[in-house]
Parts: structure tokens; sequence; C-alpha cells
């Protein structure tokens, strides 16, 4: 890629990037997205493991994040660099095998659990 | 009208002051130079030519290099005239892509990337035939009837057909500038332009 549109995209993300926590895979994380309803802004959050990080260290650098909703799996895919999200917290830092852990789609339950990592 | 002469660098995603990811365009425009100035008493009409880009003097024809000399610069690349320009028109000055600011709307000329030759489906969007079955052989890209028989017994002028695809002057309007970056001479606009990467681009106001 041109040194120029890497330019042009630090510009915009550099800071963003630098406040964002480190998490992977695996991890547990807790999403605050802002939502506008009308001229009202609020904060909703979302909390489930991370399934995959796709196409890192680019402007279009997105994250999925899957949790168990009144038994219903739901996955939420998030743009890392989005003004939109105002915070992401990881709450636990799980140890798996794989970067992307579509597996778990499958299972539910007991099976679905990960295990943590000990630091 | 104001604009200036730039090269297209790339596209890239940026996010708005809503949170969306827009599709941008980089251009590079490094500061033009006024190389001619048309008038009404003169030439009939008024105008400014711009240069952009610097070429080896070697690489410039006699003829050319007296011209450049007149206005002060060094040989240019690429020279292009605009009408009735509002900006410095003196010969010499300067001007680069701080006279751009972030929101206004632009247009975008390039010239499109060629194709070759190519059918009526690619070329003027018809829609083919539409199947494979009902005893359709092997015309699914063909044009049809392209007129009646004996009257008018000939096929009008202008007929869309299979030729030459791209490489044309295309203008895009309506583009909103995202960003001006005047340090790097680099002006980001919403969307695609025209042309291939590296190729010369006109951005009008």
């Amino acid at each position: 890629m041109s040194n120029l549109i890497k330019l042009v995209e630090q510009a915009n993300v550099a800071e963003r990037r630098g406040t964002l926590p480190a998490f992977k895979a695996g991890d547990t994380v807790n999403v605050h997205v802002r939502i506008t309803e009308g001229s009202k802004e609020r904060i909703q959050q979302f909390q489930g493991v991370v399934l995959q990080r796709k196409n890192p260290n680019t402007n279009g650098e997105t994250f999925t994040v899957r949790k168990i909703s009144n038994g219903v799996g739901v996955e939420r895919i998030f743009p890392v660099l989005s003004p939109s999200i105002d915070k992401i917290e990881v709450v636990r830092r799980g140890v798996v095998r794989r970067a992307r852990l579509f597996y778990l789609r499958g299972l539910s339950g007991k099976a679905a659990r990960i295990k943590e990592r000990k630091k | 009208m104001s604009g200036i002469i730039g090269r297209k660098i790339g596209m890239t995603s940026i996010f708005d002051a809503d949170g969306k990811s827009v599709a941008c365009t980089v251009i590079e425009a490094t500061p033009n130079v006024v190389t001619q100035v048309r008038t009404d008493e003169t030439d009939g009409y008024s105008a400014v030519q711009l240069g952009f880009g610097d070429k080896k003097e070697k690489h410039t024809p006699r003829a050319q290099q007296g011209h450049f000399k007149k206005a002060g610069c060094t040989p240019k690349k690429k020279l292009v005239e605009f009408r009735e320009f509002d900006g410095p028109s003196t010969l010499g000055a300067t001007i680069d892509v701080s006279i751009f600011s972030v929101g206004d709307v632009v247009e975008v000329v390039g010239t499109s990337k060629g194709k070759g030759f190519q059918g009526v489906v690619k070329r003027h969007g018809f829609s083919g035939v539409g199947g494979q079955t009902h005893g359709q052989h092997n015309r699914g890209r063909h044009p049809g009837s392209i007129g009646a028989c004996s009257y008018p017994a000939r096929v009008f002028k202008g007929t869309r057909m299979a030729g030459r695809t791209g490489n044309d002057r295309v203008k895009i309007q309506g583009l909103k500038v995202m960003q001006v970056m005047p340090e790097n001479n680099l002006i980001v606009v919403s969307g695609s332009i025209p042309g291939a990467k590296n190729s010369f681009v006109i951005l009008e106001k």
C-alpha cells in the first residue's frame, strides 16, 4: 500500500488505536456502544466471547462478539476503530488454540466454556 | 470556479462525524503553478493555465522550456486550463490544496480505465437474454435486434453496440471533501473517482 494512504489512515485513527486494550479471540469483553435515538445518546453494553478479529492493523478492522441471550446465540460485529464504540473492557482472558472460534457455535452450556488464562 | 490538478493515490476508508465508515479516495496535489494567464483582451476569454508535477528539463522540448521560463518555474508534466478561475492569476503564482476545506462539495475529472473492445452488456448495461433455458443457444450476451426491417431499412445512427470501452474523460460530481492535509499536499474525498492509480485528476470547486 502506498505510504501516502498510510499517512491518511494514521492521521485518523492513531490516537484511537492507542486507547484500546489488547484483546484476542477467546477473551470475554464488554463493549460499550453509543446509540443515538433522535437527539438523545445512551450507552448500550454487549458482553460476550470474542470469536475472531478480522483485517488486523487496517482501518476496517472488526471483531465478532458472541453471547447467549435468553437461550439464543447472538453475534455482533463491531468495527474496532469506530467512534461509536465508547470503550472496550476486557473482562476475562481465555486460553484457546486457534484464532477463529467458530466451533463455539455448535457447543452450548458447559461444553462452550473457555479456560481462563492465568498470569 | 476554483480548482487544482492532482494525482490519484488510492482508496481507503475513514469514519465520519456520525461514526459511519465512508469509502474515500486520496489525491496528492503538490502546489500548482500558474503557467499562463488568458484574458478577454488578448484571447477573447478569461482562463488560467495551471501546471502540476515536475519533469526533467532534458525531457522538455525547447518550445515548452521557453513557456515555463516565462512563468519562472520548473518544467511541469501536466498543464490544464481553468476557465473563469477565482484564485491567484499572476504568472508564476502557486496554488495548493488549502483552497479546499472539509465539507466542501467538489467535482473530480479523470480518465477512466480502458477496458478494450467490450460487448453491449458491459458497455451499455444491456441485460442480456436473461436465461440459458427455453431453447437458448449461445447468445446470452448478444444485443438482440438493432432495428426494424423494410422500413426504415437501415440502422439508426447512435444505436448502442459493442466497441472500445473506457479511457474516456469522466466527471464525478457531488463528492465531499473529508480531509485536507496541506503539509503533505493530500486531499481526501468521499467515494470513488475515475482512473487508475497515479493517473492525473482535476479537482474543481
